[in-house]
């Protein structure tokens, strides 16, 4: 069929204008077969040929002058001479003389890490080993059902759907790129090589991220080999420690690691205690998400992918279209709820962490872009004593009603501003009851929201609650999408502990809270924070009712983006923001090592050293620098030379100082009031 | 687009692209055609001709580009099973109707040439290749270079960076080239020519996935004992396996070695049970624990006669698939008139390939006048029998009569009279006392380090006067040849017949890899097969003769002059036998028929082996690739009945349950002719 078809379109080539009569099209082979020599004989006429040759001269013409161009850029040297490129830390270190001393582990998180198909459905046949997630993404948009069945987890155990296997893939091509072109992890693998590093003591945790941190030993024996790895390295490179590297959600993962490898055997690795502290020499945190991010909330409440890192970015007009007909968020929300590790990312610690209806760490925040640079003038004096006083927060008191950040869903911009006093809020046990028959939903439930089993009255009651905390947001969780909570909660737990020798702690869904585990006995491992700071971070919302037309089809709530505030104001498109590095805000990323773990506390008995690094965030000045030198962007970081550097020298043996800090995290952890 | 949502929907989709792309043409023939008239005949000229071709197969190309990727994948399947009938599942599918399931871990042994390598610190030329292939992949760095970079010469930028140095056999200053690792690192060596790939997706079909199978990649171009003092390789494979007997429920591991991952794992087995210092440390019952089963696949346990005359004269009838990949490379000008040299020089830098230079000497490979082979009929065989599981003798008795006997004993020999001559006839001086002169060393390719700069015209003559070169010989042969190069292997290999295995000497590693110097673990449940392609011609000796003398060329080529009658076993300067087209049956078969069959001093604790050949059957069209019933000593990782041998063992099966030996070539009966004390 296709080479009848091919020869037909090579006569067309030749002929167009004579091609298509209608019966022709009906009937490709035959009639045009006979056809040919007539139409032979009518080429050496000239009619018709020009404007083709034409085409076809034009075409030449656009290949053959972009092939010169690209040959001329690849000759050109890869420094332009106007580019101020500085030079790379790899470079710099090295003729300082360092070298490759302790191995180097990289966890990479959620989103970032590759995937391949290892069994699939019939629809995905002659992908076996291709990547489904990373890469290029063309399968997406060849047959985007089917790539989304795949991606899929089952409801019920959060593990595969009987016949698919999708594995992480394995090595440092797992996260080096995300996509072509877009580094993740590539630029501070080069710099490592650069002293040195090499594939004996260069390691990258592949792990499944949809799937929830215990599973991932469960199934695919994750922590095993990562233990085993460890442990290979510490023994061949002459029992140097290691230096681990988490990022973003790779250091919760890594913290439900260090406790899994010290547990006895059939929920933990065995390792004993004090494995971590033969060999582990440093944490250092990229980004983590310790106390989890306001984003997770709004992802999963409505999957408006205000991405956990830059799917959106990546595929927005691919969420917004209707590229599947019409269900495209309901089908990104269905898949993205089958993956129990986005639960690890609610925020934690409840009210006291996140704030209640009135009051929030963070209240003192301004966006204001004037009174940012007096914010960034002030915090540059302090940089030269490193560690800032809280007193000058004071500049900054009683000037405006402070942003009540602790609500972090309102219904209604209105709600967001108003005393607690005057909100109206519904009790929510009530709720839990009449949830609704199930059975009187109309939509036969091909799409599996959970939002279809609810009636219109329990969500008009929702919206009715006009507020909602951090604390009351679970509560409406597990009332909206009962079974996915049920499935995650086993695996997750988002409080403080009141008493950590309670044996109920032993279970491993408290592992990757840092608020409800002790760190290991391990006094000589460091832990540390790096984040970048300055850019303005999603950390509450304002909601409205979506239009009702299609109940079935819709998700009934939506980010107001109408809602904006004054120029000063923090509010922009139904979103408050908060300093942040545009995923995690930084009372996330910072308060565990500026204070939940600072000393001798609760948390970390054996009073681990800890250490806060920031990096102010400077956009790239110019589109020759792509992703910027200096970013503070939460993957662009990644690329950040500052830390670059500070990385690989705690990797070959050196100290760094102490703290350096650029925003207010020290006053806002002040504010937060946990026994420790 | 928007308008061809407006029209009718066609029937066929293809022809609704037809349309859409018609309509695009038809819209750009509009815009064009009012400049197009009264100037175009001036303008018309050789230029506008040159776009206009390359218009037109642009537009062509993307056309059949665009065809092949609406084009159902299964299609190609389609169109195959349309011309030659439907094709038999592949084992993975037809073992899982069976209802075999994943149950022992299987691990991957690549052989040399196989595995890519990839760069990890380089010179400046090498600038932005960082964790790029430099072997293995598309290969497409090293025309890149040669086409694009003007500065400084780009192949030799490739060679230096494969280089190894010349004293330690380990990396020169400044330069890092790693094996890649994971199951990429040898799955197709380059893109559409499979190594494992066909295997790991029949696996796969079982419930194999990657946390159930490991490729232990390792640096080929380097001694065994190297990868560990290098790289930490065999500390790694160990601690992987041990691993993933532990995640797996305590179920022992199938190992698959390859080629020359063979000898590596032979050299594996007694280091992981060798105390600390120079081996791992696992204990002496590391291997009865760990392992349930070896399936060698091709194996040159006795080593491969092309590698002498790799390292002779660099004629790479290369190790595995090299030259077939790269004929054009390989041929003179490339490299500007050195290219073979600098292809010796680069591969007498690898140490692993002193690895696969005959052992046994004389015993196993035969003398003068003597080779366990003597009498194999090279004539093409005239029908395939399917019944000839044991040869009868026969048969082979009938054959010997007619066909001459051919000296494979002898694997080098000068002229081709010499190799065929009675052995008292030839006139021969010994060349071990020979003087080196020195007469063209300060040539012009001083920059090309291969010894023979140093040898003079004497030592030449020297080498060339002795005539016939036995397997013990050559030895002595590339001791006198290249020197630095032997010194050099020597500390990591070595090529004879132990005489006391309890001799403390053979506790070196050195000995390790050469299963005629060792004993076999003590691991009496394990299980080693031997499996390898039967049918091809396969070279054996070699007819050489000097090369014209310049002063840059390699002195001694194969006379590619000889060949014998029709039927004859001498082809273009090359003695052929059974073997699967790299390995000889002899090489492959030996140990697991004779030399460790039953309790022998080789293999104490009577570890059961079994030979499984697997006789080759050209493939039928072009469509079927490579062939499902290749023999080829690389083609073999897609034949079917041995990936069905490799599935059933890895799901669980014995070796009786496989049904024993399968033997097509005469490997019992030449067994028989070596004389080695068991």
């Amino acid at each position: 069929m296709a080479s009848s078809i091919l020869r037909f379109r090579k006569l067309c080539y030749v002929e167009p204008v004579n091609c298509f009569s209608d019966s022709k099209i009906k009937d490709p082979v035959g009639p045009i077969e006979k056809a040919l020599p007539e139409l032979r004989k009518q080429r050496k006429q000239r009619r018709g040929w020009r404007c083709w040759d034409m085409c076809c001269w034009t075409i030449g013409y656009m290949c053959t002058t972009w092939w010169l161009l690209l040959l001329l850029y690849h000759s050109v040297p890869l420094t332009l001479p106007g580019l101020q490129v500085p030079e790379s830390p790899g470079l710099k270190l090295k003729n300082r003389g360092l070298s490759a001393l302790h191995p180097v582990v990289l966890v990479p998180g959620i989103v970032t890490g590759g995937l391949e198909l290892w069994e699939g459905r019939p629809c995905a046949e002659g992908l076996f080993r291709k990547r489904l997630w990373g890469g290029s993404f063309t399968e997406i948009f060849k047959r985007p059902l089917c790539w989304l069945e795949h991606l899929s987890l089952d409801n019920e155990t959060g593990l595969d759907p009987p016949g698919i296997r999708v594995r992480a893939v394995p090595g440092l091509v797992a996260a080096d790129y995300f996509a072509p072109g877009y580094f993740v992890w590539a630029v501070l693998i080069e710099n490592l090589a650069k002293i040195g590093y090499e594939g004996k003591n260069l390691y990258m945790t592949a792990y499944d991220w949809r799937i929830s941190f215990q599973n991932t030993e469960v199934r695919d024996q994750a922590l095993s080999r990562l233990k085993s790895r460890i442990e290979l390295m510490f023994v061949t490179n002459g029992y140097k420690k290691v230096v681990v590297v988490p990022h973003s959600m790779g250091s919760l993962y890594f913290l439900h690691f260090l406790k899994w490898v010290e547990a006895p055997p059939p929920m933990g690795g065995g390792g004993g205690l004090g494995w971590c502290a033969k060999h582990i020499k440093t944490v250092m945190n990229i980004g983590p998400a310790f106390l989890g991010v306001p984003r997770a909330v709004s992802n999963i409440f409505s999957a408006e992918a205000r991405d956990i890192v830059f799917a959106r970015a990546m595929a927005s007009g691919f969420l917004n279209s209707d590229m599947f007909g019409l269900q495209t968020l309901e089908r990104v929300l269905r898949v993205s709820r089958t993956w129990d590790s986005v639960i690890s990312l609610l925020p934690k610690g409840g009210e006291t962490v996140w704030g209640n209806l009135d009051w929030s760490p963070e209240e003192n925040f301004a966006c204001d872009p004037a009174r940012k640079r007096l914010l960034q003038a002030s915090s540059q004096a302090n940089h030269s004593h490193p560690i800032t006083n809280s007193s000058d927060g004071k500049l900054r008191f009683g000037v405006e009603d402070p942003i009540r950040f602790g609500r972090v869903i309102s219904f209604g911009k209105d709600s967001s501003q108003l005393q607690s006093s005057q909100l109206k809020l519904n009790d929510f046990k009530e709720l839990l009851r009449n949830r609704g028959n199930p059975k009187q939903s109309s939509c036969n439930g091909e799409v599996w929201t959970e939002y279809e089993d609810m009636s219109k009255e329990s969500i008009q009651a929702i919206a009715e609650n006009k507020a909602y905390t951090v604390e009351s947001y679970l509560d409406l969780l597990r009332f909206a999408a009962p079974k996915m909570m049920k499935r995650a909660e086993a695996h997750f737990s988002h409080g403080i502990a009141e008493n950590l020798d309670d044996p109920k702690y032993s279970h491993y869904k408290y592992w990757s809270n840092p608020l409800e585990t002790k760190l290991p006995d391990a006094p000589d491992m460091e832990i540390h924070c790096l984040y970048g700071v300055g850019i303005p971070t999603e950390r509450s919302y304002v909601y409205k009712l979506s239009t009702p037309s299609n109940k079935c089809k819709r998700i009934p709530f939506r980010i107001d983006d109408s809602a904006n505030g004054n120029d000063g104001e923090c509010l922009k498109n139904g979103v408050y923001f908060v300093d942040g590095d545009e995923s995690v805000p930084v009372i996330s990323t910072g308060y565990m090592c500026a204070k939940g773990w600072r000393g001798k506390t609760r948390f970390n008995p054996s009073g681990s050293p800890t250490r806060i690094r920031e990096y102010q965030h400077k956009a790239p000045a110019n589109l020759l620098e792509g992703r910027g030198f200096e970013s503070g962007a939460h993957v662009d970081i990644l690329g950040n030379v500052a830390m670059i550097e500070d990385i690989m020298r705690v990797a070959a043996g050196e100290e760094l100082g102490g703290d350096r800090i650029y925003s207010d995290i020290l006053s806002m952890s002040e504010q937060v009031n946990i026994r420790l | 687009m928007s308008m061809l949502r407006q029209r009718k929907p066609k029937p066929q989709l293809e022809e609704h692209e037809e349309e859409e792309e018609e309509e695009e043409e038809e819209k750009k023939k509009k815009k064009v055609r009012p400049t197009e008239d009264p100037p175009l005949k001036k303008r018309w000229s050789c230029v506008d001709s040159c776009c206009w071709f390359i218009g037109l197969i642009c537009s062509i190309w993307w056309f059949l580009l665009f065809l092949y990727n609406a084009m159902p994948a299964s299609f190609p399947q389609y169109v195959t099973e349309a011309i030659t009938g439907p094709l038999p599942d592949p084992p993975g599918v037809k073992l899982q109707k069976e209802g075999l399931k994943a149950k022992h871990p299987v691990v991957f042994v690549p052989g040399i040439v196989t595995g890519g390598l990839e760069l990890w610190e380089g010179h400046h030329c090498a600038d932005g290749l960082f964790r790029k292939r430099l072997w293995g992949g598309s290969f497409g760095e090293l025309y890149k270079r040669a086409s694009l970079s003007l500065i400084p010469p780009g192949p030799l930028c490739w060679v230096e960076h494969l280089s190894l140095d010349n004293e330690t056999g380990l990396d020169p200053p400044g330069i890092r080239v790693r094996p890649v690792t994971g199951l990429v690192a040898a799955d197709y060596f380059a893109p559409g020519y499979f190594v494992w790939a066909v295997l790991i997706a029949n696996l796969a079909r079982i419930g194999y996935e990657e946390k159930t199978m490991y490729m232990a990649s390792y640096d080929w171009r380097i001694s065994f004992q190297n990868t560990e003092v290098r790289d930490q390789t065999l500390s790694r494979i160990k601690s992987n396996i041990e691993l993933m007997v532990a995640t797996n429920g305590g179920k022992k591991v199938v190992v698959i070695p390859h080629s020359m991952g063979v000898l590596y794992f032979l050299h594996f087995m007694k280091w992981v049970e060798s105390p600390a210092p120079m081996g791992g440390g696992g204990g002496s019952d590391w291997c009865a624990k760990h392992i349930k089963a070896v399936m060698n696949i091709g194996g040159p346990f006795l080593g491969v006669p092309k590698a002498v005359t790799g390292l002779f004269s660099a004629e790479a009838k290369d190790v595995a698939v090299a030259r077939a990949l790269t004929p054009g490379f390989l041929d003179k000008d490339f490299f500007r008139l050195q290219t073979l040299l600098h292809v010796m020089r680069m591969t007498r830098t690898w140490d692993a390939t002193m690895s696969m230079i005959p052992k046994g000497g004389d015993v196993i490979w035969g003398g003068h006048d003597w080779s366990p082979e003597e009498g194999y009929d090279c004539a093409p065989k005239k029908q395939k029998s399917n019944d000839t599981m044991i040869t009868d003798s026969n048969g082979a008795n009938g054959r010997q009569s007619q066909a001459e006997i051919v000296n494979y004993g002898r694997i080098l020999s000068f002229g081709k009279d010499v190799a065929e001559a009675e052995s008292s006839k030839i006139e021969r001086t010994d060349f071990r006392g020979a003087v080196k002169g020195n007469n063209f060393a300060n040539g012009t390719c001083q920059d090309v380090w291969t010894e023979y700069q140093d040898m003079g015209i004497g030592g030449i003559k020297a080498v060339a006067d002795y005539k016939v070169y036995t397997a013990g010989s050559i030895l002595d042969l590339l001791h006198f040849i290249a020197p630095k190069m032997m010194k050099r292997g020597d500390a990591h290999f070595s090529y004879g017949i132990a005489e006391n295995l309890d001799d403390p000497e053979y506790q070196h590693y050195k000995y390790w890899s050469n299963p005629l110097e060792t004993r076999l673990p003590h691991a009496p449940e394990m299980e080693i097969y031997s499996m390898y392609g039967v049918g091809i011609p396969t070279e054996r000796a070699y007819v050489y003769k000097l090369s014209p003398t310049t002063d840059c060329n390699i002195p001694f080529q194969i006379d590619t002059s000889a060949d014998g009658d029709d039927d004859s076993c001498l082809q273009g300067g090359v003695f052929l036998v059974n073997g699967d087209e790299t390995v000889p049956v002899l090489s492959a078969g030996y140990m697991c028929a004779k030399g460790w069959r039953g309790k022998t001093r080789f293999n104490p604790s009577g570890i059961p082996t079994y030979v499984r050949e697997y006789d080759h059957a050209p493939p039928a069209t072009l469509l079927e690739g490579r062939g499902t019933q290749s023999g080829a000593h690389v083609d073999i990782m897609g034949n079917f009945a041995l990936i069905e041998d490799i599935i059933r063992v890895a799901a669980g099966a014995t070796g009786e349950d496989l049904g024993g030996d399968r033997v097509y070539s005469d490997i019992f009966k030449w067994s028989e002719k070596i004389k080695l004390r068991l």
